[in-house]
């Protein structure tokens, strides 16, 4: 090898990868006859060769699969969820809105911790107690945050009272729905139909906020 | 067989992970034998080799489907392997001697141990001694030999495997056959 130029040690490699001129072929063949040294790192090369290539193909072991099955992470449903908003814009954007409308509601129910009353002419409030007195009637809704409502006369509409309580004397006549709203699951429907009828008012709720 | 494959690919990305069982149980021979090649013993060989198909499974979404699967899944763990190779190396002198002291489990020991004396070699039978010798090829000769003569791979693919380039994959293989020529000398 060490008196034999370099490039027949190139052909020996070019002729194992199988990319070698048929002229080339034909200089390797004559040095290696002419030269026992190349020929013997010839022989060495494809003898390593195919020793290695005699290996017998390795197995996975027998619970191979089910092994991997089960280091898959358990990421189905999310991932099925982002797949999902991905191939959806829209209905990622209606999502968005949602919760962002809902933590506005949330925040506005934690944070309204104010007494609040709707005004109406005949009531009287004392401290954080609203009273109907007996014999008035109060012609609309009344809406009550944070306090006491007390009901001796009629009111002719809906009475709620939010976070709050609310007593009816046996004389108290309420002509609408009447709700006491605690949880903010109760608040939020509340907010809910209230939105609703804000923008689809009814003929009836038209009369009675006049 | 690579329609087969983008068809269950495309169960996967829809999100039944059942699918895949199918991609695992056509590929896991395979993929096992090129971990068990590189690292030398079966424990480490079937960790990387599940570490491998989790990975795929986890960025399937990055595979392009008009390129070749395997060569995409070999790729994930020739490099799990080629990490596992370098993390180890420190530590592998340290217990270099311990196999020339203990034949009992050479089997597992060889690819880690490196060097064993002359006569051992000499002891072992044939396939034991075509695993011996391709551990101690240095790893870089050793992924390309491996992909050539026991996958027995194109030169291209290997390169795409590897993501080397087609002349850095032949001057590999041909210091690799280099190595083992010297290395097994005449048997």
């Amino acid at each position: 090898m060490n008196t034999c130029p370099e490039q027949i040690v190139h052909l020996m490699h070019a002729y194992l990868d199988g990319d070698i001129s048929r002229d080339e072929e034909r200089e390797l063949k004559a040095h290696l006859e002419s030269c026992p040294e190349c020929k013997e790192i010839m022989n060495g090369l494809t003898e390593s060769i195919a020793f290695i290539g005699s290996a017998t193909p390795i197995k996975a072991p027998e619970n191979f699969v089910d092994s991997v099955m089960t280091r898959l992470p358990k990421e189905k449903s999310q991932a099925n969820a982002q797949r999902w908003l991905r191939r959806h814009p829209l209905f990622a954007a209606a999502a968005m809105f949602l919760i962002l409308m809902s933590a506005s509601l949330f925040s506005s129910y934690g944070n309204d911790q104010q007494f609040s009353v709707t005004k109406q002419p005949n009531l009287i409030v004392e401290g954080q107690t609203v009273l109907v007195p007996a014999g008035e009637t109060i012609k609309g809704d009344i809406v009550v945050k944070n306090g006491t409502l007390r009901i001796d006369g009629e009111v002719d509409g809906d009475v709620t009272v939010i976070r709050g309580s609310k007593y009816m004397a046996s004389t108290a006549i309420v002509t609408g729905t009447s709700e006491e709203i605690d949880e903010v699951f109760d608040w939020l429907w509340y907010k809910m139909k209230q939105t609703v009828k804000d923008i689809f008012p009814s003929s009836n709720d038209d009369k009675l906020d006049e | 067989m690579d329609d087969v494959i983008n068809k269950r690919i495309n169960e996967v990305l829809k999100g039944d992970q059942n699918a895949f069982e199918e991609i695992v149980t056509l590929f896991q021979h395979r993929l096992y034998q090129v971990c068990y090649r590189m690292l030398g013993n079966a424990q480490e060989s079937e960790d990387i080799a599940q570490e491998a198909f989790v990975r795929a499974y986890i960025n399937i979404h990055t595979f392009d489907q008009k390129r070749k699967f395997s060569t995409w899944l070999f790729r994930i763990a020739t490099n799990l392997c080629i990490d596992r190779i370098r993390k180890k190396k420190p530590d592998y002198y340290l217990d270099a001697n311990v196999p020339g002291t203990d034949g009992l489990n050479m089997y597992s020991q060889i690819a880690a141990s490196g060097e064993l004396p002359e006569e051992e070699v000499e002891r072992m039978e044939m396939q034991e001694r075509i695993h011996y010798e391709i551990g101690r090829l240095p790893e870089k000769y050793r992924s390309v030999i491996i992909l050539r003569y026991i996958e027995e791979l194109p030169l291209q693919e290997i390169g795409d495997i590897l993501e080397l380039p087609l002349g850095t994959v032949k001057t590999r293989v041909h210091r690799g056959r280099e190595a083992l020529r010297k290395q097994i000398g005449n048997m």
